[in-house]
């Protein structure tokens, strides 16, 4: 069955890395619904978030190739309810039409979303959420004249995750190290080390 | 950017001196033990040439025709020599030229590290004159890739080059150097080798339970077969393999690019997998209880039809690249690691057997391919030579002993089907791009890369006619290559193809033939060309003695066919014996 599923990626800063990256998945036809790369919570590590729409056997494969390039340091892939995600969307409307209408004014606020910039022509409104409330704010302001919108590439966290810096030391050991040799590897700490 | 090497034991010289790029880069080749260079000069490349003219009495440079020959000798080389091959190229041209041969290595696993010129930094992205994007152009066909702009990187990322393209799961590398950079003077402290790069993992953690597991699994085997491809070769594990396999008595039978690794008159070699592959195998995979795969991918032309593949048996799989596990097949054990580690591992814990019934099965398969195929192809009745033929009087003489170089199509699967091999690395083929034109120059490289061998390129009409420009290469070094031309006037594996699947209907694949020997002779390589059966043994003989490089074409049956085989769609063991 297709559904959504978040790939985090933890990366060296290169250059032509987001080509050899992308190239994974045109390669196999596969659409890329959101792509955003920012630094991570370790210094020097990028960090990318991918949204697309598969099968889990897809992702699973696609997530090993990507963890395969040389650049690359570790993949995840998560369904939605194993991360926190949130979108980022700008809104620009007639100043006029929210001055003249006070609904306009509460419906913002209902949403979560907040003035940015206000000109005389125009106010630009700001929400972060997920996509459905991205979505439901740009049906609600339709009518009152939206001019522009514009919403971000998805950003999310993996609930279950320690982060990266920990992972990292195992990383910059030139040899394995001592509980990742095979004698001493248990089933129980296979299994954790597969995540 | 930012690249970390840790754990640097830098032998830095005692003081940094000046040079240029290029001569950093001539400095990285000789301490990566490089010996041989094939290449072609060009505008972008200058500089390094320049510095190549300083050491050409410790770098052998190969000149050759085209790029693409270039790239596939240096595939060859390290076919043959199991070390790098080394390739360089101008900007432009010379590098979209070695985008075939990228693809080649890639997909079959082979180390290289091709080195392009490029324009100045400052003009990049101008369409400045023989400037591409090498860079994303061969980002998909290579295992990494690297733009150098300033001389200073160069140390760090040829010895990062190196190691990514020899360790772990082998692959092609590219690096692209500006002009500029080539140019550039800059403080040399010396030459590091790289061992470790953090984001990289040549070499998965092998799971010692799960190497028990398959170890209890093989014991409980009755019917155990083991598939094994160039794994074994690539990780030197052919002697653990000899014994894992003698220890259980495990019949065994290979992919195209796992031939050579067990000697052929093996007694548990049990043959080719695949499309063309022997009836045994192929039809047993359906039938066995345990399929032990190593170092071998699945490939479609291997498996045939997915959901009729080895269903009823158990899977173990071995292979260094975890990607590959349960990419095609899935596999009940995955034994992840250097097989050259994990073998040994197994076959301290399996006990010994010797599987005589089931072996028996095997021996039974291949009498009746030996009747139904094998006796018409090796000892035909007819008056037309069979390519088969060929290869059964090579083996007489050869004994087994030489490397056998093939391109693509039907030439490709009866070589590999009949010839014989006593040593590994002797069997060196385009096997998972399929491309023609491949085996001349991989010939030439080959012979570069096992100097002491005898080195035959068997090839078809159609593969020579891609890559003929190389008969320069041979004249002008006098490459001690012996190439055997099997000319059946057709593009033949098509041809099959649209006979048995196209009614006949053979669209473009007759395909005309210059007179091989006086193009040979143009060259001044000696050559000789027959018809009639009773000259094969003295031609074959003649052209294995003689020094030097020498033709010998051999005109063989229009329309015969390539059997057994698996027709595309089928499974495994739906193959055909006519």
């Amino acid at each position: 069955m297709k559904q959504e599923y978040t790939i985090t990626i933890y990366t060296e800063n290169q250059v032509g890395l987001l080509t050899r990256i992308a190239i994974m998945f045109s390669r196999r036809k596969i659409n890329v619904e959101s792509m955003n790369t920012s630094p991570s919570e370790v210094e020097g590590i990028h960090r990318f978030t991918i949204v697309i729409n598969v099968t889990e056997d897809v992702v699973r494969k696609l997530v090993r190739q990507i963890e395969k390039q040389v650049d690359v340091l570790k993949a995840y892939y998560n369904t939605n309810d194993e991360i926190i995600w949130q979108e980022l969307a700008l809104y620009k409307v007639p100043t006029e039409t929210i001055a003249e209408k006070a609904k306009v004014e509460r419906l913002l606020r209902a949403y979560g979303a907040r003035a940015v910039v206000i000109r005389k022509d125009y106010t630009i409104f700001e929400t972060t959420g997920q996509r459905e409330e991205t979505d439901t704010l740009i049906n609600v302001l339709a009518p009152f004249g939206l001019i522009e919108f514009v919403r971000s590439a998805r950003v999310a966290i993996i609930k279950d995750s320690k982060g990266f810096h920990e992972k990292l030391k195992e990383f910059e050991e030139t040899e394995p190290v001592k509980h990742l040799l095979a004698e001493d590897i248990t089933p129980e700490k296979a299994a954790e080390l597969e995540n | 950017m930012e690249t970390k090497t840790l754990n640097k034991q830098t032998e830095s010289i005692n003081q940094a001196i000046e040079i240029t790029g290029s001569e950093a880069v001539m400095k990285a080749m000789i301490a990566e033990g490089v010996e041989t260079i094939f290449g072609y000069p060009g505008g972008a490349i200058m500089p390094i040439y320049d510095a190549l003219y300083d050491y050409r009495d410790q770098l052998e440079h190969i000149l050759v025709r085209h790029e693409q020959g270039g790239i596939h000798a240096g595939q060859g080389y390290a076919r043959s020599s199991g070390r790098t091959g080394v390739v360089f190229a101008t900007s432009g041209p010379g590098a979209t030229n070695l985008v075939t041969g990228l693809a080649d290595a890639m997909i079959d696993s082979t180390p290289l590290v091709c080195i392009t010129g490029q324009v100045f930094a400052h003009l990049l992205g101008t369409d400045a004159f023989q400037e591409t994007d090498v860079i994303n152009i061969t980002t998909p066909v290579t295992k990494w890739n690297y733009q150098i702009t300033d001389a200073n990187e160069i140390p760090e990322i040829l010895a990062k080059a190196f190691y990514i393209a020899k360790s772990g799961r082998p692959g092609p590398v590219l690096i692209d150097i500006t002009k500029n950079a080539q140019l550039q003077k800059f403080n040399f402290t010396g030459y590091t080798p790289c061992n470790h790069i953090r984001s990289y993992r040549p070499k998965p953690i092998v799971r010692k339970e799960y190497v028990e597991a398959a170890a209890e699994m093989i014991n409980q085997a009755v019917k155990p077969l083991v598939l094994f491809g160039q794994g074994v070769i690539l990780g030197k594990a052919e002697n653990e393999f000899k014994t894992f396999i003698e220890k259980a008595g495990l019949p065994a039978a290979w992919t195209i690019l796992g031939l050579s690794a067990l000697p052929t008159d093996h007694p548990l070699n049990v043959g080719m997998l695949g499309m063309h592959g022997n009836y045994g195998p192929n039809l047993l995979t359906n039938e066995c209880d345990v399929l032990i795969a190593v170092g071998m991918r699945f490939d479609d032309r291997v498996t045939g039809r997915l959901d009729k593949y080895a269903k009823q048996a158990k899977i173990i799989h071995l292979d260094i690249d975890p990607s590959e596990v349960d990419k095609n097949v899935k596999a009940d054990i995955p034994v992840w690691g250097d097989c050259k580690e994990t073998l040994p591992m197994l076959t301290n814990l399996i006990k010994s057997n010797k599987h005589e019934a089931w072996l028996k099965k095997f021996n039974d398969c291949t009498a009746k391919e030996q009747e139904a195929v094998i006796q018409d192809e090796l000892h035909p009745t007819g008056e037309i030579m069979t390519m088969g033929e060929v290869i059964d009087q090579l083996n007489q003489l050869t004994k087994g002993d030489a490397i056998i170089v093939t391109d693509v199509g039907q030439h490709q699967m009866v070589a590999c089907r009949y010839a014989h091999f006593n040593k590994s690395k002797s069997n060196i083929t385009s096997g998972g791009l399929g491309t023609m034109g491949f085996a001349l120059p991989a010939a030439i490289g080959a012979k570069y890369g096992a100097k002491d061998r005898t080195v035959i390129a068997i090839i078809g009409d159609g593969g020579i006619q891609m890559t003929i420009q190389e008969f320069g290469t041979i004249m002008q070094d006098n490459v001690d290559v012996k190439i055997l031309i099997l000319n059946n006037q057709f593009l033949g594996m098509v041809r099959q193809w649209q006979q048995l699947f196209h009614e006949k209907r053979y669209s473009f694949v007759d395909i005309k033939s210059p007179d091989y020997v006086t193009v040979a002779k143009g060259y001044s390589i000696e050559g000789n060309s027959i018809k009639e059966r009773k000259n094969l043994k003295a031609a074959l003989k003649k052209m294995l003695d003689h020094k030097g490089p020498y033709l010998l074409e051999v005109f063989v049956g229009k329309e015969n066919n390539v059997f057994p085989m698996v027709p595309q769609g089928c499974s495994v063991s739906e193959i055909r014996l006519k």
